[in-house]
């Protein structure tokens, strides 16, 4: 299995990123973390590129509602929608549901277990699709 | 007996006495509040002549709206202000550009132009308000705004007294608001110092910050270590531009946090100013006393927080300010209790602002100068401290020095490891937090709703667009082109260029086509990505 950590949009925190690769790389997925201030358009492009499972997007300004339609818009126009999306940062509870109606597949707001979230991750690895199996 | 340990990781025994101070020398080591090595505090009567600077950090969508938050907390007692800005602001971005997108005051005040700044300051009388900016690669424009703003307010540039963070070292390692490749971004830092050391001599023209690389991940003493390293480049940096150490050392400012255990945090301070004070007497030869002290401005971080039970927070932020007064602070700021969930409402600022007043005037921590000093465990504690920095110190030497470490990227990936460890500790509960792994209620986090939340306007954008446009309208674009080539050509060469960038700033330029006019020469950064 294969994932993408992406920061987009301008935040510079990447505590929650980095300990969240750790984590899965930890658990045996093969993770490529993106460095900081990517856009959604450069993300979707090394999702594809890279073929991965999932992009978790690491968001603390704010700004997620927006970044990830931009991220899940920009999948959909390559095609690839089997991608799952999932996103972590400062996210009020309010704002959970919104994003999974955009199509985001998990939300980790603030205090969210990192097993949880390597779990969310597992469950969100594509059937089948790729050859060459486990990373 | 379970086995207990600082952050920093060394042991911490159950009981102290007068063996653990073996090769303690009072009068070298330890010494009077306000005398060399400054390990009792920078004055002699501490918090009795001068209680300290109550800064909390705010600023949210238009500089309107957050000049109206900085007169209720003045209105409140809070005596300085410290600004936030949002991120296109403090990347270079103009609100108008694409990358802006969505993030237009949203976690700071949103500023393209000298208005901003004026509007932001409307009433304020900025030769008796200190104002602290928080902006690092931008620091050069925005600080020179300022300037012009106290210019147009009628200020004598001696009684305008500014901190812009201006601290880009740390933006590598832990705040990511970097802009420029390393090199000309301590050029601009560099820049900056010179320039205010010269025409605003109470300015604080750099605030080196151990507290974004502690909110990164790193242990106590990693923060007091990289903090030190970042202030020794900018004093080498300094000194290659042929300032005399005594002209710009005084000036120096620093940002710590101080959350976590309370005399661990107040050991850190005491084994920093020591080390501190003797570095730059010994290593850089500064004779006057100003110059070896370490103020800090002490605060609480975010990551002290939890977003379980957000009320707890306003206790632990009483634990920070009371280490931080114990610590010898000479400003403090403290998280409010709302900050995982939201931009701080203004009844979270101000329990926060109330918590350091009770602290300062009811709890007797501000009544007398290091009032732990002579304990057999904060002293025990400040030496183990002490030793464990210039351990990191040496670390750092070995990573080829702080600059070096920072263009590899092998500082970040320490922080970034030392984040993981961290998180396993509380995970395994040996960090304990309580009601997130110890104590822990029945409702679930989403119960927690008693916070006010802030509700971001998107009348907030419109309202700085149409300012930006007006501004861009009524300008003479002729001049405005005129002082941004100059700026380029400036910067092609070795002149400070604050001058320019003041032209420009007057000339109503934006702060997104200063940034641009300096990106031609500059480049941008390439992050060295590590895991």
């Amino acid at each position: 299995m294969r994932v993408l950590i992406a920061k987009p949009g301008l935040d510079g925190h990447d505590r929650g990123a980095k300990v969240v690769a750790h984590a899965l790389r930890d658990a045996g997925i093969e993770v490529i973390y993106s460095g900081l201030k990517r856009t959604p358009a450069e993300i979707v492009q090394e999702a594809v590129q890279e073929d991965v499972d999932v992009v978790g997007l690491s968001i603390l300004s704010g700004a997620h509602l927006l970044l990830a339609r931009r991220v899940l818009d920009g999948l959909r126009a390559q095609d690839a929608s089997d991608i799952a999306v999932v996103v972590g940062g400062t996210i009020p509870p309010r704002d959970v549901e919104p994003l999974k109606e955009l199509g985001v597949r998990d939300v980790f707001p603030m205090g969210t277990p990192l097993p949880e979230i390597v779990k969310a991750f597992r469950r969100a690895e594509r059937q089948g699709s790729r050859e060459g199996g486990e990373g | 007996m379970k086995e207990l340990k600082t952050h920093a990781g060394f042991p911490i025994a159950p009981a102290y006495g007068p063996e653990d101070l073996a090769g303690v020398d009072f009068e070298r080591d330890i010494g009077r509040p306000g005398e060399y090595p400054f390990t009792r505090g920078i004055h002699k009567h501490m918090y009795r002549e001068r209680l300290w600077t109550m800064r909390q950090y705010i600023g949210f969508g238009t500089p309107e709206e957050t000049n109206e938050r900085f007169k209720y907390l003045m209105a409140h007692g809070q005596d300085a202000l410290n600004v936030a800005f949002d991120l296109p602001t403090q990347l270079g971005l103009d609100s108008d550009d694409p990358k802006a997108e969505g993030e237009v005051g949203r976690v700071g005040m949103a500023v393209d132009t000298l208005a901003d700044m004026e509007a932001a300051f409307a009433g304020i009388p900025l030769d008796r308000v200190s104002v602290s900016l928080t902006i690092n690669g931008m620091a050069a424009p925005i600080t020179a705004m300022y300037y012009a703003v106290a210019e147009k307010q009628g200020a004598a540039p001696e009684r305008v007294v500014t901190t812009p963070q201006n601290d880009i070292l740390k933006e590598f390692i832990a705040r990511g608001t970097w802009i420029y490749p390393v090199d000309p971004s301590l050029r601009l830092v560099a820049d900056l110092i010179e320039f205010s050391a010269r025409r605003y001599p109470r300015s604080n023209p750099v605030s080196v910050c151990g507290y974004h690389i502690r909110e990164a991940g790193c242990t106590t003493a990693q923060e007091m270590a990289y903090g030190l390293a970042i202030a020794a480049a900018y004093v080498e940096l300094m000194l290659t531009r042929g300032m005399a150490v005594d002209d710009f050392a005084p000036r120096i400012s620093f940002n710590f946090t101080a959350w976590g255990k309370i005399f661990e945090e107040v050991a850190k301070f005491r084994a920093g100013r020591r080390l501190y004070a003797r570095m730059l007497r010994e290593r850089f030869g500064a004779s006057n006393p100003r110059s070896w002290m370490f103020r800090s401005l002490i605060g609480g971080g975010g990551s002290a927080f939890a977003v379980q039970e957000p009320e707890n927070n306003i206790v632990r932020g009483a634990y920070i300010a009371l280490a931080g007064a114990l610590a010898g602070a000479q400003t403090m700021a403290l998280p409010t209790y709302d900050e995982a969930y939201t931009i701080p409402s203004p009844k979270a600022q101000l329990i926060a602002l109330r918590t350091m007043q009770i602290c300062a005037e009811e709890s007797g921590a501000a009544d007398t100068a290091d009032p732990l000093a002579g304990s057999y465990y904060v002293e025990a504690l400040t030496t183990a401290m002490e030793k464990q920095i210039v351990d990191e110190l040496g670390r750092v030497e070995r990573m080829g020095g702080i600059v070096e470490a920072v263009k590899s990227g092998a500082i970040q990936a320490e922080v970034a490891r030392q984040a993981y460890l961290y998180e396993q500790r509380m995970a395994t509960g040996e960090v304990p937090k309580v009601a997130v792994n110890c104590h822990v209620g029945d409702q679930p986090v989403e119960a927690d709703r008693d916070v006010e939340l802030y509700s971001f306007d998107p009348r907030t954008t419109e309202a700085q667009l149409a300012k930006l446009a007006r501004i861009r309208a009524q300008r003479d674009n002729g001049v405005v082109n005129a002082t941004l080539d100059r700026l380029t050509d400036e910067a092609r060469g070795r002149q400070n260029l604050l001058e320019p960038i003041m032209e420009a700033v007057k000339a109503y330029a934006t702060l997104g086509e200063m940034a641009q006019a300096m990106r031609r020469v500059f480049g941008e950064h390439q992050e060295a990505v590590k895991l």
